[in-house]
């Protein structure tokens, strides 16, 4: 956990002076200059004692060079099953894309450091698209897609069908991962946009483990196929 | 042979000049006030204490002395839109040594006029356009051209409870962030039925490739619209009384809102095109772009009042004012129209790769080398060649432009709705909780850029602006500047050449110059071009009476030319006038080197100006801005 604090604050302090000197040539007779969406998402299904996630996915930057913020995990049972943190900066490479560079910390289901590198961005047909490559300071290499969509139903009711697709390289034993694909989740949210930076949603998630890692849950007897619908709630800032 | 009589003449002038008339002289003060906007009472800066600000009159000839007064606390400025005046006097921060007034200082701005018309000022600071402005009248030193009884301003304005700065982090953060108006899975399904399920998908897909959305027609809803300060409710009344003629001077002063104007019951006879005499048109209807400005006569043939309405063309709302024999009159307030919908010839000159630009219909050519205007011919564009392979705004394009007339309302409105019968005036549409006149089916969004005119109407288009006098000077330009306008919708990055404003190299001319300046939009969204320091003529097929301008809008994926023949010496903005697409990179400098020769003189003013652009603070920040030298 430490480690971790150590390793983001100064990466973010320096990542944020980096983003400031490449918008700070225009000064306050021009607006503002230094703009920021971190998107936050928590939300509760109620299976295995409770299970909460959070998502957060955003950027504090300029018009080209961006901080990313993201963190993922889950409090299953009042355990935190899951938990990762990601700093990357991003340089915008073309209208729609943004190249990103930077690290990963995870701190459960244990300690992990990842290098981290991908591309965000806006793929035709407005499907929101996140694809990062992952290597750990043990060497393991991963590989994370994630697409979404949003689909106007009326002004302020949004449908946004989503999908994660991890993979690996290797195996990761401890965390009975095996090479190849490893799990997929599907799903479809529908939020209501109360205002733009405020929506409450429901979403209806499927997941699957895939392949040797699949294997690996069928013989330590645990599910590879879990649906669940949350309750849960986005805001931004 | 000089008379007494000339050597008084001579003295009055003299005295005249060093004591300027006092009518020549204003105070203005710029300091924040609670302000009610939209219920909500909230903090705007105000010129005067007031939104908008005193209406500044002169005459042409007369000297102009503004002092300006910053009691607020943050940097602002004064910017004299339209206004013939020396680079430093013109009010643009980072402009030929003008470098804002800063919190407790006051500036003191002399020019002498020597134009006349309607005009505006605003601040050029940051956001602060939104609530910092006011009018200019300027009588001319000779008798008008046209005569009229009455004469008022009718200043449209348009006013968030935001605060200005948050609406740009908004639109950086999410630019589909104040679209309430996207086509929802409703709409999916009603077009399917309408058009069948292949053409509905067909368009989605073709839309969705590109990444694009063609309700993308306003950057920011939300906006109240303003009268001269008062809202539709409040009813801003014009006194009139019948067989009167009524000069009314329209400004659009707004931030980021194009106007669609009628005065149902009346027509309206345009007389002036920002500041200029015109051949006089009448027209039932126009729209007006971010800081153009025209002048209308009305004459009310009875004793009826007259409701003065100019809907936003995003159809979000509306300004309204009235004519009226005697206060408290009120007209009917007319149904305000469905909201267009943008065609993928909207889209024209959007892509990289077409080789061609569909029909052009007819042409009336122009003596000038190689560029076709299209006259007020009815024809469409309907782009019949589209690729939008990768298609983004970016892209670059492929030199092939030719120079629509930007204006032809009701033309193009005929050309686009083909297939849709009866949009216009009497669609069922909800707004604001008003129900208007009930149609058995939903109606189907008039398509395109300039549209949902009622079939019929004389809508002004820039074909009909034909300047009073004909120009003496008819050369052919010596040179054309391509300017692109181009942009990232998807980031709020709006640019000039896909370069933002401190990206950009400044555009150099000679003194003395002609010079074409063609812009090439290549966005899905209409931008008010506009240069300061100067007029520009517009090229529009009306031959020898191109109209002078000072700002023009480029409708989506069309061209529009201007000349103009480079004698303002100084360096000057020429920016897109919607607020966000300035402030968000949409500028850049136009700068009129002086003459060589010291003989010929500098400005008529005489006044020499330092020919340079800071980026605003960035020479600062790099140490010192010693007379703001080199760019």
């Amino acid at each position: 956990m430490k480690r971790a604090v150590f390793l983001s604050v100064p990466l973010l302090i320096a990542s944020l002076a980096i983003a400031r000197a490449e918008t700070g040539t225009v000064a306050m007779d021009h607006g503002p200059d230094l703009f920021h969406k971190i998107v936050t998402e928590v939300d509760f299904a109620a299976r295995d004692g409770g299970e909460w996630r959070w998502h957060v996915d955003g950027w504090v930057g300029g018009d080209v060079e961006r901080v990313w913020i993201r963190s993922t995990g889950k409090i299953a049972d009042s355990e935190v099953e899951k938990a990762e943190f990601q700093l990357l900066y991003g340089w915008n490479v073309h209208p729609f894309w943004d190249v990103l560079i930077g690290a990963r910390q995870d701190l459960e289901p244990d300690s992990k450091t990842w290098a981290a590198a991908g591309v965000t961005g806006l793929a035709p047909y407005f499907f929101e698209t996140d694809a990062t490559a992952f290597l750990s300071t043990e060497g393991d290499a991963a590989l994370r897609l994630e697409q979404s969509l949003d689909i106007p139903v009326t002004q302020k009711l949004i449908a946004e069908p989503h999908v994660e697709l991890n993979a690996y390289a290797q195996d990761i034993p401890e965390r009975g991962i095996g090479a190849g694909f490893s799990d997929v989740e599907l799903g479809l949210k529908l939020r209501y946009e109360i205002t733009r930076k405020f929506a409450p949603y429901a979403a209806l998630t499927w997941e699957r483990a895939l392949g040797e890692t699949a294997s690996r849950a069928r013989s330590a007897g645990e599910s590879v196929e879990e649906t669940a619908l949350r309750i849960g709630v986005r805001v931004w800032f | 042979m000089i008379s007494v009589h000339n050597y008084l003449a001579a003295a009055a002038l003299l005295i005249a000049a060093a004591f300027p008339a006092h009518a020549g002289e204003y105070r203005l003060t710029v300091s924040t006030a609670a302000v009610e906007v939209d219920g909500r009472t909230v903090e705007k800066m105000t010129v005067n204490g007031s939104i908008p600000g005193p209406v500044l009159h002169f005459t042409e000839g007369e000297q102009a002395t503004i002092t300006v007064t910053n009691e607020t606390s943050e940097k602002t400025s004064v910017h004299w839109h339209g206004i013939l005046l020396p680079g430093v006097m013109d009010g643009s921060p980072g402009f030929n040594g003008f470098m804002g007034i800063a919190p407790g200082e006051s500036y003191t701005y002399t020019f002498n006029i020597r134009q006349s018309g309607t005009y505006w000022y605003h601040s050029h600071s940051g956001t602060q356009d939104q609530s910092v402005l006011g009018a200019i009248v300027i009588d001319p030193a000779a008798p008008p051209s046209a005569v009229t009884d009455r004469d008022h301003v009718v200043l449209l304005s348009d006013i968030t409870p935001e605060d200005s700065d948050q609406v740009l982090r908004n639109l950086k953060a999410d630019p589909g962030f104040y679209n309430y108006s996207k086509r929802t899975l409703g709409d999916f399904f009603r077009d399917a039925r309408r058009d069948g399920l292949g053409a509905a998908w067909g368009d989605r897909l073709a839309w969705g490739e590109m990444r694009m959305d063609p309700t993308d027609l306003a950057d920011v809803t939300g906006y109240s619209f303003l009268v001269n300060g008062r809202t539709p409710q409040e009813n801003e009344t014009f006194l009139y009384s019948a067989g009167e003629k009524v000069r009314l001077r329209l400004i659009n002063g707004s931030a980021m809102t194009i106007f669609d104007v009628r005065i149902p019951g009346a027509k309206m006879k345009v007389v002036a095109s920002d500041g200029n005499d015109v051949h006089p048109v009448i027209v039932d209807e126009l729209r007006i772009g971010v800081a153009e400005r025209y002048d209308v006569i009305v004459e009310p043939a009875g004793g009826e009042p007259l409701a003065i309405f100019a809907e936003s063309i995003d159809r979000t709302g509306y300004a309204r004012a009235t004519l009226a024999t005697a206060p408290g009159m009120e007209a009917a307030i007319p149904a305000m129209r469905p909201r267009a919908l943008l065609s993928m010839a909207d889209m024209g000159m959007a892509h990289g790769e077409h080789g061609s630009h569909g029909d052009h219909g007819q042409q009336e050519s122009d003596p000038h080398d190689g560029h076709m205007d299209h006259g007020a011919g009815g024809h469409g564009h309907d782009g019949e060649h589209m690729d939008h392979g990768d298609g983004h705004m970016m892209d670059g394009h492929d030199g092939h432009h030719m120079n629509h007339g930007p204006g032809q309302h009701q033309n193009h409105d005929r050309q686009q709705n083909k297939g849709h019968e009866g949009h216009g005036d009497h669609g069922s549409h909800m707004h604001d909780g008003v129900k208007v006149s009930a149609a058995p089916e939903p109606e189907a969004r008039p398509v395109g850029w300039a549209s949902g005119f009622p079939p019929g109407a004389k809508v002004l288009a820039y074909e009909d602006l034909r300047r009073h006098h004909a120009h003496a000077d008819n050369r052919a330009p010596d040179r054309t500047v391509e300017l692109r306008l181009t942009g990232n919708m998807e980031r709020y990055v709006w640019t000039l050449n896909d370069r933002r404003f401190h990206e950009a190299s400044p555009i150099r001319v000679r003194y003395g110059e002609r010079v074409r300046i063609s812009f090439v939009n290549e966005t899905m969204m209409a931008h008010p071009m506009h240069l300061h320091g100067m007029f520009f003529e517009l090229e529009n097929g009306s031959a020898a009476h191109r109209p002078l301008k000072d700002t023009v809008i480029v409708p989506p994926g069309k061209s529009v030319s201007v000349i103009l023949t480079a004698r303002e010496v100084g360096a000057w903005p020429l920016h897109c006038h919607l607020l966000y697409h300035m402030v968000s990179g949409m500028m850049t400098a136009f700068i009129v080197e002086p003459p060589e020769t010291a003989d010929t003189g500098l400005t008529r003013d005489g006044a020499v100006v330092p020919l340079a652009v800071s980026h605003d603070g960035a020479a600062a920040r790099r140490g010192g801005h010693a007379g703001h030298g080199g760019i």
